[in-house]
């Protein structure tokens, strides 16, 4: 085994209260998730700052390539008409 | 052809840089950025990890509960804050275990402050009053620094500094408002403690050979002599305020600059301490060696027993 002995690296997302979604916070080493939940709570939260974990083996993790950001985000640009401020609204109409 | 696109792609991240635009791991970046980054940021990871252990010579002679168990939560959010940083070296592809066996070997630095001895009590109102509060004021600036994974573990790490600065400045405090014993033992701490917290900011910027490259990639935002300044204008009022003396006899409120001038720095000191001749060198990375060594038996077995759930996993299914 020697000295090489290497947990694998988890994403670790927190709930900070309920009714907000859970964000990224980092990421840890631990052999499985029981683990990974025990130090996400003891690194992450020594401040009362969540009340759920989720970790997520970083292997398992897809992201979109950033050399890809233009094209694969281009479509939105120019559909300007998604956005309300769009929209002619005559003045004095109201709840719209 | 190769190196026409090298140095498009190195112009492209100078100008999202100029534009306070911020890097993200798997953004193209120059090799010398994410290896100096590496450097950085890795060393100030192993820093936090051996900062834990001026302060654990003393959780067992805490003299109250209270003092035990601030203490305590102090030494936790360092190791919690080398923990943020590996994890920020990592998004950078280093490995967090040659990173550590750098350390142990001596290849890999950590700030010099460690390794002077924490010798009373006092030491550690003295650590956390100037070491962390020399800390923040180097780490305030970095929440702005270029590669976003090192701003936003700093960003954590500032939140939890502030708790150790007024930690250290209570104990440091409640001494000098004590017995005449207690008073000089936090006078002798301050005299002790003072000129290494002064060179935690590094060589002057005349001699700070790393300073123009990382300014220009906005890793560094401010110069090192600024950020000594900064610390000295504020720790000299505290130091007044609780009936201590700053042993500097420059030291001197400048009416004209509005900071405070101080004496010269014993840079001979300084580079000696960063080349290993510091009084607890060794003892400090012998300390984490045989952390890493003895805890060895740990990391097996929780990887094997992890193993050992995982293949029973598969029969049942």
């Amino acid at each position: 085994m020697g000295n090489k002995v290497e947990w694998p690296l988890w994403e670790v997302f927190i709930r900070s209260k309920q009714g907000l979604n859970h964000r990224h916070a980092g990421s840890l080493r631990a052999p499985d998730e029981v683990m990974a939940i025990k130090n996400a709570r003891d690194v992450y939260t020594r401040r009362s700052e969540g009340v759920s974990i989720w970790v997520v083996k970083a292997e398992d993790v897809f992201a979109s390539d950033p050399y890809e950001e233009g094209p694969l985000f281009e479509p939105a640009n120019t559909k300007i008409y998604r956005h309300p401020t769009f929209y002619h609204v005559p003045e004095g109409v109201k709840n719209l | 052809m190769e190196n026409q696109n090298i140095e498009l792609l190195d112009k492209h991240f100078q100008d999202k840089v100029d534009q306070e635009i911020k890097i993200e791991p798997r953004d193209y970046m120059p090799d010398a950025y994410r290896k100096t980054l590496i450097r950085q940021i890795s060393q100030h990871a192993h820093s936090e990890t051996v900062g834990q252990l001026p302060e654990s010579n003393w959780v067992t002679r805490a003299p109250s509960l209270v003092r035990k168990a601030t203490l305590l939560a102090k030494i936790q959010d360092e190791a919690g804050h080398g923990l943020y940083l590996y994890s920020a070296a990592e998004t950078l592809g280093a490995s967090r275990e040659d990173l550590i066996d750098d350390l142990h070997s001596g290849k890999a630095k950590y700030s010099s402050i460690f390794n002077y001895p924490s010798l009373t009590w006092a030491d550690m109102g003295a650590i956390g009053w100037l070491v962390d509060g020399a800390a923040i004021i180097n780490q305030v600036p970095l929440c702005r620094t270029s590669y976003d994974p090192y701003a936003r573990a700093m960003v954590r790490v500032c939140k939890e500094e502030s708790f150790h600065q007024r930690q250290g400045f209570e104990i440091m405090a409640n001494l000098a408002a004590g017995s005449p014993e207690q008073k000089e033992m936090a006078q002798d701490a301050l005299n002790r403690w003072w000129w290494p917290a002064i060179m935690m900011f590094g060589p002057s910027d005349a001699e700070s050979t790393h300073t123009a490259q990382s300014m220009k990639w906005k890793i560094k935002r401010h110069t090192n002599d600024e950020l000594r300044q900064k610390f000295i204008d504020q720790a000299v009022p505290q130091a007044e305020f609780i009936g201590l003396k700053v042993p500097d006899e420059h030291l001197k409120f400048n009416e004209e600059t509005g900071h405070y001038d101080y004496g010269p720095i014993d840079w001979e000191e300084f580079w000696s301490v960063v080349k290993g001749n510091g009084p607890c060198n060794e003892e400090r990375v012998a300390a984490r060696k045989a952390a890493k060594d003895n805890g060895m038996w740990v990391r097996e077995a929780a990887m094997a027993y992890a193993e050992k759930k995982e293949k029973r996993k598969v029969k049942v299914s």
